[in-house]
């Protein structure tokens, strides 16, 4: 039995389809027995391609791939013991619900009862007790979503994988089975690798998120600290909203430094991702995170000018003119001690030295 | 809702909907039904009439009873008991007499379809009538020519008397009206179309079997190649489509000939003797082979179509599942292709079934099908009717089989893309 802490471990894995271009390049990850651990990415960054080659239909051109301990590149993919969740369910339209999930067990030989039993169990589990005699294009996308799921459980499988199983709901639904799936997650305590490139998605069941792009990890961390503290500007422009201010390193002091931004204005902030003075670096910027005409004291208040104001009812989308930046937003609460904004009036912003993060150029 | 709740929906100005929509939509009806008129002409002229025209000639007996209209009013009285009546040969000179060669001509041809003789007898007979002038008439026909005397010749004419006939029907299954117009079977060297149907059906099957083993694995290969291979190939499998079949036909004569290009390639590679080369032309294996390779994008193509909405993924998913790659084969993928199956063996049999060029040029004497039949009656013999019968039995195993594979597999099931 190897490592709790290592239930899934990817050693410097490569792959490339055509020997030209690295798809994913010198990949190290842990994934611990029982996390729900999300990889995140645009299209193209690799993510869906290291799912394959954890689920056995591709093979890495270089590195080694352990699952509790166990190098698997050269096991054939029905052999894993590894459920998977497919893009579109990938149920099999000539069966039923039942011999749909029937499938993984009748192949493993158990015998009928067993079976029985095994399958009104998931099927109880997915709340689809009384949908085991339809067929799979009978149901409605969400009702085939849990059969799916189901059906990737049964055979109770030591991992689960999971390839983008909610891009083709709609919003009300997607919402519904994400909490859905995280509460089995939670349930049976089953190890889940979910890949997705919807970053709602990513932070509302993930452990922790792995953020790809470019054919590796830019950061792996839980929710929380890759929403707040991102590492590079490619994590805080995907996930979340960001505002984002160019300029060059002005001084560094200890844990902050100085941006001059093109236009003149020095910026306080965290020193995060840049290295000497007089390298180029992008500040990265929640608009939650900045105030608008606030008495309190702030290390950074600038004047700005607001050029479009977009009603979204609980709060008012705010485009400023800031910094030499025309595309800078502010989040302001549709509260009672209403700010009276006006477009094209000037307006005095404001920000902490610790919510603006001084990131590579990006 | 202000109406009442028994009465119909009106609309907004009184009248009922159901008449409202009716009106609104009829010319849109109109619109569509024109649109559609000249096809429907079209197939009216060139598709149904000719099919009923055939299916009425293979049952047609009335030609014979306008040029013998009396004959056969007083033949009617006839007991059958020994010769007729005075008055029946009497009736008979006359309109033998009075015919035109052309009518008495296609006349005696059917007779003689009941019984041989009839046509030179009456040919005959219309020349040396000329020299009789007056009654009686029976002696000087029987001695002007004594078939005339032979109750047989009289007793066939009874199977012509009704307007209709089953007779063409019995005769494309090997079966006759004996002269008391009771069905017996053709005489022992006559009786050549059950042995044809029986081989038409065979070949026809097995051409289908050949063609689907040979298709399913390149339509799989079509359905799951990239595309710049899966585009190359399917022009490999179009290509002979786009040959003209006589060519190809020709080309496999040239092939399998026993001094063609496969037996000599044999005899080289020293795997057959000389002397004992293959006899591979004008023989069923011929017109199998040649079928086979004639037919087969008739069932690559629904294969492909089929196979091509089959998502990559069951496979997969099965696979993780836990089945092995042959298992996931036959329990998903096999199943999902069904319908394509399907339309491939029925599209192919039922073209098989009615081939006509292929066993002619390479089938030879024992590759001979009902195609061959129907043409050969059609050309040399002038029998029509009969034309007409082995067409409307052919017409209707596949009608029977359509409705049972309707029944087996259901027609919604088939997919042509």
């Amino acid at each position: 039995m190897a490592d709790k802490e290592q239930f899934v471990r990817f050693e410097k894995v490569d792959k490339s389809y055509d020997g030209e271009v690295l798809v994913v390049k010198g990949l190290n990850l842990d994934v611990p027995k029982g996390e729900f651990l999300t990889m995140l990415g645009p299209s193209g960054s690799g993510k869906t391609t290291v799912l394959m080659m954890l689920a056995g239909f591709e093979t890495p051109t270089s590195g080694e791939i352990y699952l509790d301990g166990d190098p698997i590149s050269s096991i054939p993919p029905n052999k894993r013991g590894i459920g998977m969740v497919f893009q579109n369910y990938a149920l099999f339209p000539h069966m039923t619900v039942k011999e749909n999930l029937a499938f993984p067990l009748e192949v493993r030989k158990m015998q009928k009862s067993e079976i029985d039993e095994k399958v009104s169990n998931a099927l109880a589990m997915v709340e689809l007790q009384d949908f085991g005699s339809r067929m799979p294009l009978q149901l409605s996308g969400g009702q085939q979503q849990r059969v799916a799921l189901a059906r990737s459980l049964v055979f109770e499988p030591r991992l689960i994988l999971m390839d983008e199983p909610l891009g083709a709901l709609d919003k009300n639904l997607r919402e519904q089975m994400q909490y859905e799936i995280k509460h089995i997650h939670e349930r049976i305590g089953i190890t889940v690798v979910y890949v997705t490139h919807d970053q709602s998605e990513a932070l509302t069941m993930s452990n922790r998120i792995a953020v790809f792009n470019d054919g590796k990890i830019q950061q792996i961390s839980t929710p929380d600290v890759l929403y707040e503290k991102p590492d590079n500007s490619f994590v805080a422009q995907f996930i979340g909203e960001n505002n984002q201010l160019k300029g060059k390193v002005k001084s560094i002091n200890g844990n902050s430094c100085i941006i001059t931004t093109d236009s003149g204005e020095d910026i306080n902030a965290l020193k995060v991702n840049i290295n000497n003075v007089g390298d180029v670096s992008t500040i990265s910027l929640r608009p939650e995170r900045v105030a608008i005409n606030s008495t309190e004291q702030f290390e950074n208040v600038f004047e700005a000018k607001v050029k479009e104001l977009i009603y979204l009812g609980d709060h008012i989308r705010t485009r400023v003119e800031v910094c030499g930046n025309d595309q800078f937003i502010v989040k302001v609460p549709n509260s009672y001690k209403d700010s009276n904004l006006q477009e094209g009036s000037t307006v005095k912003l404001s920000w902490k030295t610790s919510d603006s993060r001084a990131l590579d150029l990006g | 809702m202000n109406q009442t709740e028994s009465g119909p929906i009106l609309t907004s100005d009184g009248i009922p909907l159901k008449v409202s929509l009716k009106k609104a939509e009829r010319i849109n009806k109109i619109r569509a039904f024109l649109l559609v008129l000249p096809l429907l002409a079209f197939i009216l002229v060139t598709f149904l009439v000719p099919i009923g025209d055939m299916l009425a000639r293979s049952i047609d007996d009335r030609q014979i009873n306008t040029v013998f209209p009396k004959t056969f009013e007083v033949y009617k009285k006839w007991d059958r008991q020994g010769l007729p009546s005075e008055e029946v040969y009497k009736t008979m000179f006359f309109e033998v007499k009075n015919s035109e060669g052309y009518d008495i001509g296609k006349a005696s041809t059917r007779m003689n379809y009941s019984k041989s003789g009839w046509k030179s007898l009456l040919k005959k007979s219309k020349r040396k009538f000329k020299k009789i002038e007056e009654g009686p008439y029976k002696e000087q026909m029987i001695a002007a020519e004594k078939r005339w005397g032979d109750i047989e010749y009289w007793k066939a004419l009874g199977q012509m008397v009704d307007p209709t006939t089953m007779g063409y029907y019995l005769n494309a299954v090997d079966l006759k009206y004996d002269s008391s117009k009771n069905i017996v079977q053709q005489k022992e060297n006559r009786r050549i179309y059950n042995k044809t149907w029986f081989k038409t059906f065979k070949v026809s099957v097995l051409v289908t079997f050949f063609c689907l083993i040979l298709a399913y694995p390149i339509s799989y290969l079509l359905a799951t190649l990239p595309l710049k291979y899966s585009n190359l190939l399917m022009i490999c499998v179009l290509l002979p489509f786009w040959t003209s079949l006589l060519v190809r036909t020709v080309a496999w004569m040239v092939m399998l000939q026993q001094k063609g290009v496969f037996n000599n390639l044999m005899v080289m590679a020293g795997l057959i003797a000389d002397e004992n080369r293959w006899q591979l032309m004008y023989n069923q294996t011929a017109v199998i082979i040649v079928m086979t390779q004639i037919l087969l994008p008739f069932m690559v193509l629904p294969l492909y179509s089929v196979m091509k909405t089959i998502s990559p993924t069951y496979m997969r998913a099965a696979l993780n599942l836990g089945a092995s790659p042959l298992h996931a084969f036959y329990k998903i993928y096999m199943p999902n292709s069904i319908p394509g199956v399907s339309a491939g063996c029925l599209l192919v049999f039922i073209i098989a079934i009615g081939y006509y060029i292929t066993p002619e040029l390479v089938g030879g004497k024992d590759g001979q099908m009902v195609g061959n039949w129907i043409a050969y009656h059609l050309k040399t013999t002038l029998n029509w009717g009969l034309c007409a019968s082995l067409g409307a039995i052919l017409l209707a195993v596949m009608t029977v089989l359509y409705w049972a594979y309707n029944k087996i597999v259901g027609i919604e099931n088939i997919k042509l893309g």
